[in-house]
């Protein structure tokens, strides 16, 4: 049994760089906090802001549920240990607040591949392959071995998950936890989602037979995807399981019909790969 | 009317099937069986496992009975293939055809169990004697996917 998934948006930053509030920034006529509370809630039971005491009553922040630092001047880990102090039943679903490119996909996948039985669960960075520690599921057993390592006289996230026992996993989308810091990064992220808007994502359910089927380990699966047609969709799939069969020979039913490799994937199709048949 | 096509997880009740296609304006009869065999490629199968995509199957093999009426004016037909485990000599396949007369019921028998084979998604594991299994037509294309036929063939193409 995995604990209630909660969600902790971290807005506490000083934002030196940004030299003004990061949380307060806007995007499509939202701010940035309330964006990150928006991807959240279809994920969580409850969702709360993370808050230094002289943030409680900031206009922006007062809107949402607040948790407040326990520890000054530690950064983002301190927002995660008070969450998991307040509430030591539940997992926490951590987001900072300045990622521009977050997709809802991203989000999704995360909480899909989410493996409870670990201390948490993270991206491992496009970048550097380092763990994401502000896009993640921390789980409630985290919370000793983060109080033990803050008090080792050591306070960054990304090191603690580096050495813990974590599951990682790759980012559908790779840009989607690229941050922002300084005004520049900003306008450049803003600029690259004006130009390829996050990438349409849609889900899909797929139903595997014969020797896909057993290759793929499954007869069914749900999935969010950005590929465009089945054809995208297979050469996806046959990157994550050992698909032996090359699609020249390969059949694809789109909502139990025979279907066209380049057709459009609509949202919630039923989709088919037919491996070569052999009734009679 | 009957129904054009079933499939069926225990042994086909070909009594029943072949009842449904009687009618006194039909002088002919044609019926087509196909069974385990114990041999297939150099290989000794001891038995048979399949599997179909049943939804698009019975949609597909709906419009090869239709094809079959339109094309040779036979009065009826049906057809019935077995889904699951499948011993030598199990009766795997049943196609019947009904007709006015012996040549259109013979040709559209062929025809039907000759689609029926192409365009359906139903896929047959043949586990053989000594240990080893493998989903036919399946298990060689990746390595040359254009050399053989791998049975989406045209219409009305041989086996």
């Amino acid at each position: 049994m995995s604990a209630p998934l909660y969600g902790l948006v971290l807005a506490g930053g000083r934002s030196s760089r940004m030299g003004e509030d990061k949380a307060a920034l806007r995007a499509g006529g939202r701010t940035q906090l309330e964006q990150a509370m928006a991807l959240l809630a279809p994920h969580v039971a409850r969702a709360f802001v993370s808050v230094r005491k002289d943030q409680r009553s900031d206009p922006l922040r007062a809107g949402f549920e607040q948790i407040e630092d326990t520890r000054a001047d530690l950064g983002p880990i301190a927002g995660i240990i008070a969450a998991l102090e307040r509430f030591p039943d539940s997992a926490w679903l951590v987001l900072a607040c300045d990622l521009p490119l977050l997709d809802a996909a991203t989000l999704e996948f995360l909480v899909r591949e989410r493996a409870a039985e670990r201390l948490a669960t993270a991206f491992r960075s496009s970048h550097d392959t380092l763990p994401e520690p502000l896009c993640a599921v921390w789980e409630p057993a985290s919370r000793a071995a983060l109080a033990a390592y803050v008090a080792r006289g050591k306070s960054c996230p990304r090191k603690f998950l580096s050495g813990a026992d974590v599951h990682l996993i790759d980012e559908p989308n790779p840009r989607a936890l690229d941050n922002a810091n300084t005004p520049e990064e900003y306008a450049a992220a803003m600029n690259t989602r004006s130009e390829a808007p996050a990438a349409a994502t849609r889900q899909v359910t797929v139903q595997y037979f014969a020797l896909l089927r057993e290759q793929a380990g499954r007869g069914t699966e749900s999935l969010v995807t950005t590929a465009r047609t089945p054809r995208e969709l297979y050469a996806e799939l046959a990157h994550r399981y050992p698909f032996t069969l090359d699609p020249a020979v390969v059949r694809v039913a789109i909502n139990s019909e025979f279907g066209d490799w380049s057709a459009p994937l609509a949202d919630g199709d039923s989709i088919v790969f037919i491996p070569p048949v052999a009734g009679g | 009317m009957t129904t054009p096509f079933r499939f069926s997880r225990v042994t086909i009740d070909v009594a029943a099937l072949r009842a449904a296609l009687a009618d006194p304006a039909c002088g002919g009869y044609a019926a087509f069986e196909g069974w385990v065999r114990d041999h297939n490629e150099g290989q000794r199968v001891e038995r048979l496992e399949y599997e179909a995509y049943e939804p698009l199957a019975v949609r597909e093999a709906e419009r090869i009975v239709a094809e079959a009426v339109a094309r040779f004016g036979v009065a009826h037909a049906c057809c019935a293939h077995r889904v699951g485990e499948l011993r030598i000599g199990e009766l795997a396949v049943w196609v019947g055809v009904s007709a006015p007369h012996r040549d259109e019921a013979f040709r559209a028998c062929r025809y039907i169990i000759d689609e029926i084979k192409h365009r359906l998604p139903i896929w047959k594991k043949e586990h053989y004697v000594n240990g080893d299994s493998g989903w036919v037509n399946c298990e060689r294309c990746a390595a040359a996917p254009r050399d053989h036929d791998h049975g989406h063939g045209k219409p009305g193409a041989r086996p």
